[in-house]
């Protein structure tokens, strides 16, 4: 196991590099342009579960309402792009912003609540978000939606065919792993993962909790909010059901399943709900009760999910032995 | 310790604190002061009310009643994260390290509030950045190298042994570069040899200028280390002073060395 582990770290650089040169590849390899939408979505679902694993894996925050910034990411592009003609490019880090600023307003009034209760508070905020999308007539086009997202350039490659919309999210996938990465390898990184770990202890070493949870939150929600931008002009439609808490928990599943806490988790997860959701669809709604069985399953046997930091060879090392917690001091004398 | 009553300068100051859980009084009117260079002890009982003291002190827990001074300023109502940036460390008596971190993380976390770099920093590397990081990773070796960790850096805190993550806690505490150091029961989980070489490692720390305030049960520890002592039963202070008024005073003896057994075998 250590074995995989150590040729891993000696080749890195070449490893990684060949699975992006891969990657790149895929799209003309693969020619059925059905898998081409798989792998599109497998990416799109990388990113925007690696988002919520930025909250959920590393500041041990436990965010449910994922889906409600990816919407705004997604209605922001679609109203800027169809409005004002405003180019795609451009809005990917307004979207972001956008969404960053609504991840504070959550953040800033649940600073105190922790585990189940921050969860149904940001779960609240994402209903919110998804109601206002659905109600706001004359801005998001209620329930109609908003038709006709324009193609983002690329190259002036045709980006209405997935083939060259791939590259689109690739490259956003590619760069949220490169600057997530960095993130984590610093200050600021190693504040959050310390507030997961022992938030009494963070403190009492001088860590802002407030500050660096407020902060987790929105680098998350502006990722989700990124991919919510590429989202919109890839179905070219958009409409509120498509941000329903269903997508946030299938978004949760991934990071549960795929293991949070690494960046590897929410790819790996991302690819086995894709796959599962494509190859299931002929069990129709049944399927969720196979999601079911395997999430509790996954509980069960590996809680920490197939890449989670806890245990996991992937993650660097696991904790063999429990210390056992000594409450009262040794009898005196 | 030799007595150097000559010149004392007060560091950190309880007045008069309290902290009541409902009816439980677990600090009831406590005073106390520790002096620049102190290595002071507090003993007492289990339920005495030390850990409570030391959250006070640490910002952890608002007092009932009563306040602290840290250098003359009043930090009562500070956060602990407030109280670590005027360099009081702590370490806890239940263990709460990073235990997924390794022990050099650990070590970083404890450089935090001396390095500025921000999000943006680390996603460009910027100068800053790069200078942050090599002093935090400087520092936090450096700390290692001393406390004896050295060759257990990349491992994770949570598989080293009870002794070793006692020490991982003193040593994260060590990279605030604190003014004064808590130690609540670091000998706990230590094996008779562990303890000795901690007992001198912190009169090392308190050679080297760091003032340390330690909660101990290991009276031979406390009594050949510590050169002001104080004394709580049941929340409220017995005595204030130094080893040889702690061993005579009657008062603690019942309390605290009580059940028939004499003070001087304890400490002995
Ligand atoms: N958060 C709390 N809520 C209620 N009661 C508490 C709390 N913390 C401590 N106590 C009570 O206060 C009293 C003092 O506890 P404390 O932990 O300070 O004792 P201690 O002197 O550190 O003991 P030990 O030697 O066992 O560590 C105990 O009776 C304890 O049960
Ligand atoms: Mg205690």
């Amino acid at each position: 196991m250590s074995k995989v582990q150590a040729f891993y770290h000696k080749h890195r650089t070449i490893l990684l590099l060949a699975v992006f040169a891969a990657l790149c590849v895929l799209p003309f390899v693969v020619t059925k342009a059905l898998f081409v939408r798989y792998a599109c979505n497998i990416l799109l679902f990388a990113t925007l579960a690696g988002s919520l694993n930025a909250i959920n894996g590393y500041s041990g925050q436990m965010c449910l309402g994922q889906a409600g910034f990816f919407a705004i990411g997604a209605y922001v592009c679609a109203i800027f792009s169809t409005r004002f003609g405003v180019n795609f490019w451009l809005l990917l880090p307004i979207s972001g912003v956008f969404a960053a600023m609504v991840g504070l307003l959550v953040a800033l009034p649940t600073l105190k609540l922790q585990g189940i209760y921050l969860s149904i508070v940001t779960l609240g905020a994402s209903e919110i978000i998804r109601i206002i999308a659905q109600t706001w007539e004359p801005v998001t086009g209620g329930a109609l939606g908003i038709k006709n997202i324009p193609y983002p350039w690329l190259f002036g490659l045709d980006t209405f065919r997935p083939k060259y919309y791939y590259f689109i999210f690739l490259l956003i996938g590619v760069l949220f792993l490169l600057v997530t990465n960095r993130v984590l390898k610093s200050r600021v990184g190693r504040a959050w993962i310390s507030i997961r770990e022992d938030q009494i202890a963070a403190k009492s070493l001088g860590v802002q909790t407030s500050f660096y949870k407020s902060l987790n939150f929105m680098y998350g929600a502006f990722w989700a909010g990124v991919v919510g931008c590429a989202y919109a002009p890839f179905v070219n439609y958009i409409e509120a059901s498509q941000f329903s808490t269903d997508t946030g928990f299938n978004v949760l599943a991934m990071i549960v399943i795929g293991g949070q806490g690494t960046l590897l988790g929410p790819i790996l997860g991302s690819m086995i709900v894709t796959v599962l959701t494509e190859s299931l669809r002929f069990l129709d709604n049944w399927r969720y009760v196979i999601y079911a069985v395997i999430i509790i399953m996954m509980m069960w046997l590996r809680p920490q999910g197939i890449a989670g930091a806890s245990h996991s060879v992937l993650a660097g090392g696991k904790i063999k032995r429990k210390p056992v917690r000594r409450e009262g001091a040794r009898s005196h004398g | 310790m030799a007595e150097q009553t000559l010149t004392r300068v007060p560091l950190l100051e309880a007045q008069g604190i309290c902290k009541y859980f409902g009816g439980l009084k677990a600090v009831d009117h406590v005073d106390m002061t520790i002096c620049q260079g102190d290595i002071f002890g507090i003993i007492g009982p289990n339920g005495a009310g030390k850990t409570t003291f030391f959250n006070i002190c640490t910002g952890i827990f608002t007092p009932t009643q009563g306040r602290i001074f840290f250098c003359g300023e009043d930090i009562t109502a500070m956060s602990p994260e407030a109280v670590a940036q005027k360099r009081i460390a702590r370490t806890f008596q239940n263990l709460q390290l990073f235990k997924f971190m390794t022990v050099l993380e650990n070590v970083k976390i404890g450089c935090h509030i001396k390095t500025k770099s921000n999000m943006f920093d680390a996603i460009l590397h910027t100068p800053t950045f790069k200078r942050d990081e090599a002093f935090t990773t400087e520092k936090s070796l450096e700390i290692l190298k001393r406390i004896g960790l050295f060759d257990f850096r990349d491992t994770l805190a949570g598989n080293l042994s009870y002794g070793m993550q006692r020490k991982v806690e003193i040593a994260r505490a060590l990279a605030l570069d604190p003014k004064i150091l808590l130690l609540d029961e670091p000998a706990a989980g230590m094996n008779p040899l562990e303890t000795k070489a901690l007992m001198e490692f912190i009169q090392a720390l308190n050679a080297d200028g760091y003032t340390i305030a330690v909660i101990e049960h290991d009276m031979k520890f406390v009594m050949n280390s510590c050169n002001r002592i104080l004394v709580l039963n049941f929340g409220q202070k017995i005595l204030e002073g130094t080893p040889a008024e702690v061993k005579t005073n009657p008062e603690v003896q019942s309390a605290y060395f009580g059940k028939g057994m004499v003070a001087g075998e304890a400490i002995r």
